[in-house]
C-alpha cells in the first residue's frame, strides 16, 4: 500500500440518519448536519461524519461493536441502504448520484458481498448459488456453471457442488459465500462480519483461507468485524468505530502504540503487542560503532518470530529492510520491555 | 383510586354493575332509542347496495356487440359481458378437466358444434379408466410423501370408485381443480403487489379481514346475481374465498425472507423481477405452499357449500340427499368428502415440505420414472379396459367405470343403525333435547334478547376501552353499531347466543382436553394429528352424523358447531403449552415446583396468550358453523342469510347480513388480538 496508488472509494462527510423527520430536519438546516437537533427530533444516528479513502488493494478493517454504525457504514458503500447525507465515490463516479440500472450494473461488475448468516438460497445447489450473479448479469447456463465451478475449485469445496446449503457445515456454507461473491471477479470486495457465525477453531481456518486468497487475488476490501483480534491480524488499516463516529482509522500498530482516544485504548490495553508490531516499530538507531551479532531480523518481522533469536544473542541485532540494508537494532532490553514490561508505556518508532 | 386503575378486574366488575343497571333501568316499552334503536334511513343500505349493483350490471358503461347467430346488434354493458365472458371461460376448463377424467362431449362442441357431434359418434373424449386415476394417486403419494401416503391416496380413491361415487367424486375434484389454481395464481399476485406497495397492502387488509370472517353463504349472493347459478358460479364464488389466505400467506412469506438474503440477491445485481423471482419466491417457497395447502382445503369447504348455487358433485349429492333425510346415503357421500380433503391435505402439505432434488446426472428415465409409470399404467388399464369392454359387452365394466347403481354401499347398514337410534334413544334424545332447550337455551335466548342495545354497547365501549384503550373502544363499538343501525339487531343477537353457549362449552372441552394432553409428549402429538385431520373436514359435512344422532333441533346445529369449534380450543391449548421456553420448565423444576403448581404458576401464565388466541378462533368458526346450520333451520342471521340466497332482491340484505355476521367476528378479533399482543410484550414472547 502506499499513498500514491489509485483510490477506488471515497467517503466524504457520510451520514446516515435514521428517523422519519431526517430529511426533513436536514432540508431545513439546508444541508448541514446539526446532530443535537437531529436526537431532539427522536433520530437515531447509524453513521456521523465518515471520511476516508480505501486504496486499491488496500485492505480497510471497520472494527466496532454491536450497535456502533459499521454494517450501516458498509451498507452505505454498497448502496443497500440509501446515504443522508455526504458523498460517496467509487473508481471517481458518484455511487449516490446513479440510477436503478447503472447501479445494477456496478454491482454486476464492480462489487461482491459476503454475509454474517452466509444468506445462501436455501432451494439451489452449491453450483446454482454460486452462478447467481452470473446469471443475473445475464451469462448462459453453461458458461455460468463452468465459471461457478472454476469458484468451487478456488475456494476448495471440489465434490461438494451439487449439495444444498442445509448438507453443508458453517465454514463450507461461508466458503459458498465468499466463491459467489468472486464470481464476478469484482475489484471490491464487502465483508460484512464473514467469521462472526463461526465457531473459534473453524474462524481461525476461514481467516487462513482469506488471507491465502486475498495474496492471490489483491482485491480492493472493506471488512466489518466485531472481533479486535481479526482486525489486527488481517487488516492494512483498521478503522474503529463508536456511536456512528470513526474514532481512530489507522495502521493496526498505530492503533495498539497511539491509541487516539480513550475507547480506542480500551481495546488495545490487552492486546499482546508483539503479536502485532513488527521490528522497525521497536528498534533504535544503528550504531555503527557497536559490536552487532551475526544474525539479522526484516524490519517487517512481527516481533513474536523474532523474539527468540534477539534474546539467545549477547549483542545487539541488526535490523535490515528488504534490499538487506540495515536501518536499525534490537537488543535483549528491549525485546524485555515489549514482552513484559508495562503496556502503553513504551517509546516507539513512527 | 390507584388501585382501581392498576386492577383492570377491578374495573371489569365497574363496567358489569354499570351495564346491568342499564338493563334494569331501560324498560322496552318506553325505552325508545335506548331500548333498541329505531328505523332510520340506514334501513335502505341493502337497498342501496342492490341499486348500486344493478347499476352497475344494467346500466353503466353500455356497449354494443354483435350476435352473429341472429345477425343483430345488441346493446349490452361492459359488465354483463365480463362476467359472461368470465363465465365462459371458467365453464370450458371444468367441463375440459372434468371430461378428461369423466368422458364427455362438451370440449368437442365448443370447438365445433352439435351437429358435428351427432355425426360423428367418435368426436368425444374418453374417460380416464379408474384403475388409472388410482394408480395415479398411489404414484402422486409415493412421490411426495413415501409409502404410508401412498397407501392413503390409493386404497382412498379405490375406496370412491368401489361404492359407486366415481361420478360425483371426479365432479368435485375438476372443481377444486380449476379453483385451485385460480385462486393460488391470484392470491400470489395480489400477494406480491400488497408485498411492493405498502399503500395497496394498507387498503387491502382491512378487506381480508372482513373476507375472512364473512360466512360462506354470504359470498354465493352476489355471484349468483353476477353470474347466474351453475358450475362456473360455484367455481367463482369459491374462488374469492379461498384467496385471501393465499394472499397472506404470500405476504408473510415474503416478509420472512432474511433481510440478508435480499441483499445478497441485490449484490449479485439482481433487478427487481430477478430478485422476486429467481430469491424472494423460492425462498418463501415453504409458506406459499402453506397457502396453496389453505386453498385446496377452503375450496374442498366451499366445494359443497357452492351446491346451493347449482355446483355439482358430491356437495350436490350430499345436499339432495340431507334434504331428504337420507342418512345413510349422506354419510357415504360425507365420507367420501373427507377422504378427498384429507388426502388433498396430506398430497399438498407432503409437496410443502418436499425438498427439490437436483438431477444433476441422472438419466432421463430415472428423472421422470413416476410421470413415466403413469404413462405406462394408463395405456395398460386402457387395453384391460378395453378388452373388459370386448368381454362384458352389455353389462358394468368394473374395469373400466362403476356406475352409482352398481357398486357397494353400506346405505342399509347405516340406515338401520339410525332406525335403531331413533328407535332405542328416542325418548332419551327427546327428553335431553327438551331439558336444554327449555332450561338452558331458551332462558338464554330471552336473556340476550331483553338486553337494550344502549346497555349492550355500552358493555362493548367499556370492555373496549378497558383492554386497548381509546382506539379498541371506538373500533369495536363501531363493528356493534353497524348491527345495531341494521333492521336485524335482534337476530344478531340470537346469533350471539348460540356462539357465546357454543364458546363456553368448546372452550371448556378443548382446554380441559388441551391441558390433559400436555402432561405427554405422546398425547401432544396424537391430539395434534387428530386436530389436524378433523380440521381439514369440509365444515358442512359435521352436520350429518349430528343430524343422524340428534335429528333435527336448534340443539343439533349447537352440537354440531361445539364439535367444530373445540377443534381450534383444543389445539391452540395444546400448542400454547407445549411451546413454554424450556429453560423456564428447568427453572420451576429447580424450584421444587410440584405437577399442580407448575401448571398453574409457570405453564398456563405463559401459554394464555397463545390459548386466548385460540379462542379468538374457536368464535370464528362458531360463527361459520351457526351460519351454516341455517341450512338445519335456526332463527338467527344466517336463516335470513339462506332466504335472500332464493329472493330476487336479496343480494343487498345478504350482503349486509353477511357484513353483521363479520362485524361480530372482527369486534370479538379485534379485542382478543389486543389483548393477546400486549400480554404477549409483558411477559416477552412476541
Amino acid at each position: 500500500m502506499s499513498t500514491s496508488a489509485q483510490r477506488v472509494i471515497k467517503c466524504e462527510s457520510v451520514y446516515k440518519i435514521f428517523g422519519a423527520n431526517a430529511v426533513k430536519i436536514l432540508e431545513q438546516s439546508g444541508g448541514k448536519v446539526d446532530t443535537a437537533s437531529l436526537l431532539e427530533a427522536g433520530c437515531v444516528i447509524g453513521v456521523s461524519n465518515a471520511s476516508f479513502e480505501v486504496h486499491k488493494g488496500e485492505m480497510l478493517v471497520i472494527m466496532g461493536l454491536s450497535g456502533s454504525g459499521k454494517s450501516t457504514l458498509l451498507r452505505c458503500i454498497s448502496r443497500l441502504i440509501d446515504t443522508t447525507a455526504g458523498d460517496i465515490f467509487i473508481d471517481g463516479e458518484d455511487l449516490l448520484a446513479m440510477n436503478a440500472k447503472e447501479l445494477i450494473n456496478i454491482r454486476r461488475n464492480k462489487m461482491g458481498m459476503v454475509f454474517q448468516s452466509f444468506a445462501l438460497l436455501p432451494h439451489k445447489t452449491v453450483l446454482e448459488n454460486i452462478a447467481l450473479p452470473l446469471q443475473a448479469k445475464g451469462i448462459s447456463t453453461r458458461d455460468s456453471m463452468a465459471r461457478a465451478m472454476d469458484m468451487v475449485n478456488l475456494v476448495e469445496l471440489t465434490n461438494c457442488e451439487n449439495d444444498f446449503p442445509r448438507q453443508l457445515s458453517g465454514g463450507q456454507q461461508q466458503r459458498v459465500g465468499i466463491a459467489r461473491s468472486l464470481a464476478v471477479e469484482p475489484e471490491i470486495w464487502f465483508l460484512d462480519e464473514p467469521f462472526s457465525a463461526l465457531d473459534p477453531l473453524i474462524r481461525r481456518e476461514m481467516q487462513d483461507e482469506f488471507q491465502r486468497l486475498q495474496s492471490v487475488l489483491h482485491k480492493t476490501i472493506l471488512f466489518v468485524t466485531h472481533d479486535f483480534d481479526e482486525a489486527l491480524r488481517l487488516a492494512d488499516r483498521i478503522a474503529i468505530m463508536k456511536d456512528g463516529v470513526i474514532e481512530q482509522i489507522d495502521t493496526p500498530a498505530n492503533i495498539v502504540l497511539k491509541p487516539a482516544t480513550e475507547y480506542v485504548a480500551k481495546f488495545t490495553r490487552g492486546v499482546p503487542r508483539e503479536r502485532v508490531l513488527s521490528c522497525k516499530a521497536i528498534m533504535e538507531e544503528y550504531d555503527a560503532t557497536a559490536t552487532m551479532s551475526d544474525v539479522t531480523v526484516s524490519a517487517n518481522a512481527i516481533i513474536e518470530t523474532v523474539a527468540g533469536s534477539v534474546l539467545t544473542e549477547q549483542n545487539p541485532v541488526a535490523v535490515i529492510d528488504a534490499e538487506g540494508n540495515i536501518v536499525g537494532a534490537l537488543n535483549r532490553n528491549i525485546m524485555i520491555d515489549v514482552l513484559f514490561g508495562e503496556t502503553n508505556s513504551m517509546p516507539v518508532n513512527n | 383510586m390507584q388501585y382501581f386503575t392498576e386492577h383492570k378486574w377491578m374495573q371489569f366488575v365497574a363496567l358489569l354493575v354499570v351495564f346491568f343497571a342499564l338493563v334494569m333501568a331501560i324498560d322496552p316499552a318506553t325505552g325508545g332509542n335506548l331500548w333498541r334503536l329505531q328505523e332510520t334511513r340506514f334501513w335502505l343500505l341493502p337497498d342501496v347496495v342492490n341499486d348500486g349493483l344493478k347499476f352497475l350490471i344494467d346500466d353503466f358503461w353500455v356497449v354494443e356487440t354483435y350476435d352473429a347467430e341472429l345477425d343483430i346488434i345488441e346493446q349490452s354493458t361492459m359488465m354483463k359481458e365480463f362476467t359472461r365472458y368470465l363465465s365462459g371461460v371458467v365453464l370450458f376448463s371444468i367441463n375440459l378437466i372434468r371430461e378428461l377424467l369423466l368422458g364427455g362431449v362438451k370440449t368437442v362442441v365448443a370447438f365445433t358444434s352439435w351437429d358435428f357431434i351427432s355425426e360423428n359418434e367418435w368426436a368425444r373424449i374418453p374417460a380416464l379408466p379408474w384403475p388409472a386415476v388410482a394408480a395415479g394417486a398411489f404414484l402422486a403419494g409415493q412421490y411426495l410423501g413415501g409409502r404410508n401416503l401412498s397407501l392413503l391416496a390409493g386404497i382412498s380413491t379405490i375406496y370412491i370408485a368401489v361404492f359407486g361415487q366415481w361420478t360425483p367424486a371426479m365432479q368435485t375434484l375438476s372443481f377444486v381443480l380449476v379453483a385451485v389454481p385460480l385462486s393460488v395464481l391470484l392470491g400470489l399476485t395480489l400477494g406480491i403487489i400488497a408485498f411492493r406497495n405498502k399503500t395497496f397492502e394498507a387498503v387491502l387488509a382491512p378487506l381480508l379481514n372482513v373476507a375472512q370472517t364473512m360466512p360462506h353463504f354470504s359470498y354465493l349472493i352476489p355471484v349468483v346475481v353476477f353470474f347466474g347459478i351453475g358450475d362456473h358460479a360455484g367455481a367463482i364464488s369459491t374462488v374469492i374465498f379461498a384467496t385471501p389466505p393465499m394472499i397472506r400467506l404470500t405476504i408473510l412469506g415474503l416478509k420472512k425472507v432474511s433481510p440478508e438474503v435480499v441483499e445478497a440477491g441485490m449484490m449479485s445485481g439482481c433487478n427487481s423481477r430477478q430478485l422476486m423471482f429467481k430469491v424472494l419466491i423460492p425462498t418463501a417457497r415453504h409458506d406459499i405452499l402453506i397457502g396453496v395447502n389453505q386453498v385446496i382445503m377452503q375450496c374442498l369447504a366451499m366445494a359443497v357449500i357452492a351446491s346451493f348455487i347449482g355446483a355439482k358433485g358430491l356437495g350436490y349429492d350430499l345436499l339432495v340427499s340431507l334434504n331428504m333425510l337420507k342418512i345413510g346415503q349422506a354419510l357415504e357421500l360425507g365420507i367420501s368428502i373427507v377422504l378427498i380433503a384429507v388426502v388433498l391435505d396430506r398430497l399438498s402439505l407432503a409437496w410443502a415440505k418436499k425438498q427439490v432434488d437436483y438431477f444433476a446426472d441422472v438419466p432421463f428415465h430415472l428423472r421422470h420414472k413416476y410421470s413415466l409409470a403413469f404413462v405406462g399404467i394408463l395405456i395398460f388399464t386402457s387395453i384391460v379396459a378395453y378388452i373388459a369392454s370386448m368381454a362384458f359387452p352389455d353389462k358394468a365394466n368394473y374395469f373400466y367405470f362403476i356406475h352409482e347403481s352398481q357398486g357397494l354401499t353400506t346405505e342399509k347398514f347405516w340406515d338401520s343403525i339410525v332406525d335403531w337410534i331413533i328407535t332405542n334413544t328416542y325418548d332419551s334424545v327427546q327428553s335431553f333435547n327438551f331439558f336444554m332447550i327449555t332450561s338452558i337455551l331458551m332462558p338464554m335466548k330471552e336473556a340476550y334478547l331483553s338486553m337494550p342495545v344502549a346497555a349492550t354497547l355500552f358493555l362493548v365501549a367499556g370492555t373496549g376501552y378497558i383492554v386497548g384503550g381509546l382506539r379498541s373502544a371506538i373500533v369495536a363499538t363501531a363493528f356493534i353499531a353497524f348491527i345495531a343501525l341494521t333492521p336485524w339487531w335482534d337476530r344478531a343477537l340470537i346469533t350471539a347466543y348460540m356462539t357465546t353457549f357454543a364458546v363456553i362449552i368448546s372452550v371448556t372441552i378443548g382446554c380441559s382436553v388441551g391441558i390433559l394432553c400436555s402432561r405427554s409428549p405422546k398425547a401432544t402429538k396424537f391430539m395434534l394429528l387428530v386436530c389436524d385431520t378433523f380440521q381439514t373436514f369440509p365444515s358442512f359435512v359435521y352436520l350429518i352424523p349430528v343430524i343422524m344422532l340428534f335429528g333435527v333441533s336448534d340443539l343439533s346445529v349447537l352440537i354440531a358447531v361445539i364439535v367444530y369449534a373445540t377443534i381450534p380450543a383444543t389445539r391452540y391449548t395444546v400448542e400454547g403449552l407445549s411451546n413454554v421456553p424450556k429453560s423456564l420448565q428447568e427453572a420451576g423444576s429447580m424450584s421444587g415446583v410440584n405437577r399442580t403448581q407448575r401448571l398453574l404458576k409457570i405453564e398456563l401464565p405463559l401459554a394464555f396468550p397463545h390459548i386466548m388466541l385460540g379462542i379468538n378462533q374457536t368464535v370464528v368458526f362458531s360463527l361459520f358453523m351457526i351460519i351454516i346450520g341455517a341450512f338445519i333451520g335456526t332463527d338467527d342471521l344466517g336463516q335470513l342469510i339462506m332466504q335472500s340466497l332464493s329472493e330476487a332482491n336479496g343480494m343487498g340484505q345478504g350482503i349486509v347480513l353477511g357484513l353483521c355476521v363479520a362485524f361480530i367476528g372482527l369486534a370479538v378479533d379485534h379485542l382478543i388480538n389486543t389483548w393477546a399482543e400486549q400480554r404477549k410484550r409483558v411477559l416477552g414472547l412476541s
